[in-house]
């Protein structure tokens, strides 16, 4: 509790200077404006005319956050204007994409950590792996699957779970190998299974590092979805919002889908968060 | 799994053998082409298991290697055995072929994504981060405040600010480099924040029996103990900078780049060419990041990570 001033300070201050480039970004076109119709404009006239362009260089906090209300709450959330809309279809992209990644991601880590020849071949793959722009494959998938006659949530599932696979699988094969030689050693002593010794202690133990690798996949899975919706242009979907305002010139828009964006990779963070510190807890593995 | 006798084959390796001969008996029976390619994939997978039983120094390089060229072969295979259309998935000898003859227009869009947006995007990204990284650390108030924030942002959909930044300053490739300056920074700015906090009070109180000031302080110890640290941050940020400047080129970008060749041939179903742009892609972005290793290496040769 003690950072919840200096955060607020920090927030209030960008918010003050988002406020200031806005008039500083936005002035030029007042000025023109007023040049054509061959006034002049005094300071105190400028700065209400810059908050309230249509279109905008940067558009100022409120009118986003008015454009938010509008498209969030006052609009239905069936209707092609709504943000909710477009959130869910970018959401339903991501959590399937997320769970197929997941899943492939922990079976493979499994495999490595019992076999000697999967583990070499395979895992100096998944690292190299981490430093390649992965998402560059995300048009050939999209517009090649679409060529089969593959459309919609798949080819966008296909692109979150690839880049939420890599990152689940470098931290589960850490996670998985993380109990010392000695506890091993004491679960064979003890006669134990290799299915044992990996439900009772290696899948235990592996569990923060599920989590912190969940995060940094689900973001991953977020982004993936919202450039997988880019190529096919601009149907539904944030990443479409993103497109279709920046071929329009809707700076308004532009930002408040960026602000639904970035709402729902901090809620989708929260939550596994929030799972986290749950299971941790029972386990008896929170600090 | 301790003990590890030197013979290549061990006496488990007769049922898997057996097994592995009635899936392919299985296969040929149902389609020769599945039991060609399963061939290649059982014999491959045999001298892999095989190889791992020395624990030689080699085979930590030869077995990834002889793993990477199978899935090639495969691939080769498959696409010319079922004659799977180029316009879905092209064989990797048309895709070297493509690499080849267009050395001239793959330079220059590496040039324009690689050279300029994506490393004059990191270097002033990471620059200005870790110096608002030194600059903040005086204050407790703003390391608090600032911490969270970062934090938070880092974990955000920042490639979505691209739009923006191509409306701002304009098509060509200081709209990437822009992109890329928001992605790097907070993730070196969270990792040099905490890395100058690394130095244990023991060897702080050290520097202040000697009379160390403030910049001597931070030269000698600080610095040097944030190292490895901030190469965290810049090693992640050789990615997000290569993702950024490709996705920016989505937005609107000049007639070359490597998101613009990605995009506009992903159009016209020229596949090969997209192909090869992912090679350059996948290659300049290992090699970018195997160079920050190196650097770090040499920087952090005193950490324990490194003496390995």
């Amino acid at each position: 509790m003690r950072s919840v001033w200096p955060v607020t300070a920090v927030l209030l201050v960008i918010l003050a200077l988002w406020y200031a480039g806005s008039i500083w970004l936005n002035a030029q076109w007042v000025y023109d404006q007023a040049a054509r119709a061959n006034t002049t404009v005094t300071l105190a006239d400028l700065i209400p005319q810059t908050m309230n362009q249509t279109r905008p260089v940067l558009p100022a906090p409120h009118q986003v956050a008015a454009e938010l209300w509008k498209t969030v709450v006052m609009t239905a959330p069936t209707s092609k204007r709504s943000l909710i809309y477009h959130g869910w279809v970018t959401l339903s992209a991501t959590l399937l994409g997320f769970a197929i990644g997941t899943a492939a991601g922990v079976l493979l880590a499994v495999g490595i950590v019992h076999n000697r020849a999967m583990d070499m071949s395979v895992m100096p793959w998944a690292i190299a792996s981490q430093t390649i722009p992965i998402l560059a494959i995300a048009p050939m998938i999209i517009v090649v699957m679409n060529s089969v006659g593959i459309t919609g949530l798949v080819p966008k599932a296909i692109i979150s779970a690839y880049l939420s696979f890599f990152p689940v699988v470098v931290g589960m094969v850490k996670g998985l190998r993380s109990p010392d030689a000695m506890q091993i050693d004491l679960l064979r002593t003890y006669g134990a299974s290799g299915a044992q010794v990996l439900g009772k202690l290696r899948l235990p133990a592996s569990m923060p590092y599920l989590f912190t690798s969940l995060k940094v996949g689900v973001a991953a899975a977020l982004v993936g979805s919202i450039v997988g919706e880019l190529p096919t242009g601009a149907i539904a979907g944030l990443g479409a919002r993103l497109l279709s305002g920046s071929y329009y010139g809707q700076t308004v828009q532009i930002w408040s889908a960026l602000f639904a964006a970035a709402a729902l990779a901090a809620v989708l963070v929260g939550i596994i968060g929030v799972v986290q510190r749950l299971t941790l807890a029972r386990m008896g593995m929170d600090r | 799994m301790s003990e590890r006798p030197m013979t290549l084959w061990q006496a488990g390796d007769v049922g898997q053998l057996i097994g592995g001969a009635a899936v392919l008996l299985a296969a040929a029976w149902l389609d020769l082409r599945l039991a060609a390619v399963l061939v290649v994939w059982l014999a491959a997978w045999a001298a892999n298991v095989g190889l791992t039983r020395f624990a030689g120094r080699w085979a930590r390089y030869l077995v990834p290697t002889i793993f990477g060229l199978t899935i090639l072969v495969l691939w080769q295979m498959t696409v010319r055995l079922y004659a799977v259309p180029g316009i879905i998935l092209p064989p990797p000898t048309a895709i070297a072929q493509t690499f080849a003859a267009n050395l001239p227009t793959l330079w220059q869009d590496f040039a324009q994504t690689f050279l300029k947006g994506a490393l004059g995007g990191y270097a002033i990204g990471c620059s200005t981060a870790v110096a608002t990284a030194v600059l903040i650390d005086r204050s407790d108030f703003l390391q608090r405040g600032l911490l969270p924030v970062g934090n938070f942002v880092a974990a955000l959909p920042i490639v979505g600010m691209a739009p923006i930044m191509v409306m701002w300053f304009g098509f060509d490739w200081q709209s990437k480099a822009a992109v890329v300056v928001v992605m790097v920074y907070f993730p070196v700015l969270v990792n040099t924040l905490e890395g100058l906090r690394a130095a244990d009070p023991m060897q702080r109180d050290l520097m202040a029996t000697w009379g160390a000031c403030y910049g001597q302080s931070l030269r000698k110890l600080r610095l040097p103990a944030a190292m490895p640290f901030i190469f965290n941050g810049l090693k992640i940020a050789t990615t997000l900078a290569l993702i950024g400047a490709i996705v920016a080129e989505f937005f609107g970008s000049p007639i070359m780049g490597m998101g613009f060749r990605i995009s506009t041939e992903v159009g016209k179903l020229n596949l090969n060419m997209v192909w090869a742009e992912i090679t350059v892609a996948a290659l300049a972005g290992s090699a970018f990041y195997g160079l920050v290793a190196v650097a770090e290496k040499a920087v952090t040769f005193w950490h324990p990570s490194q003496r390995g």
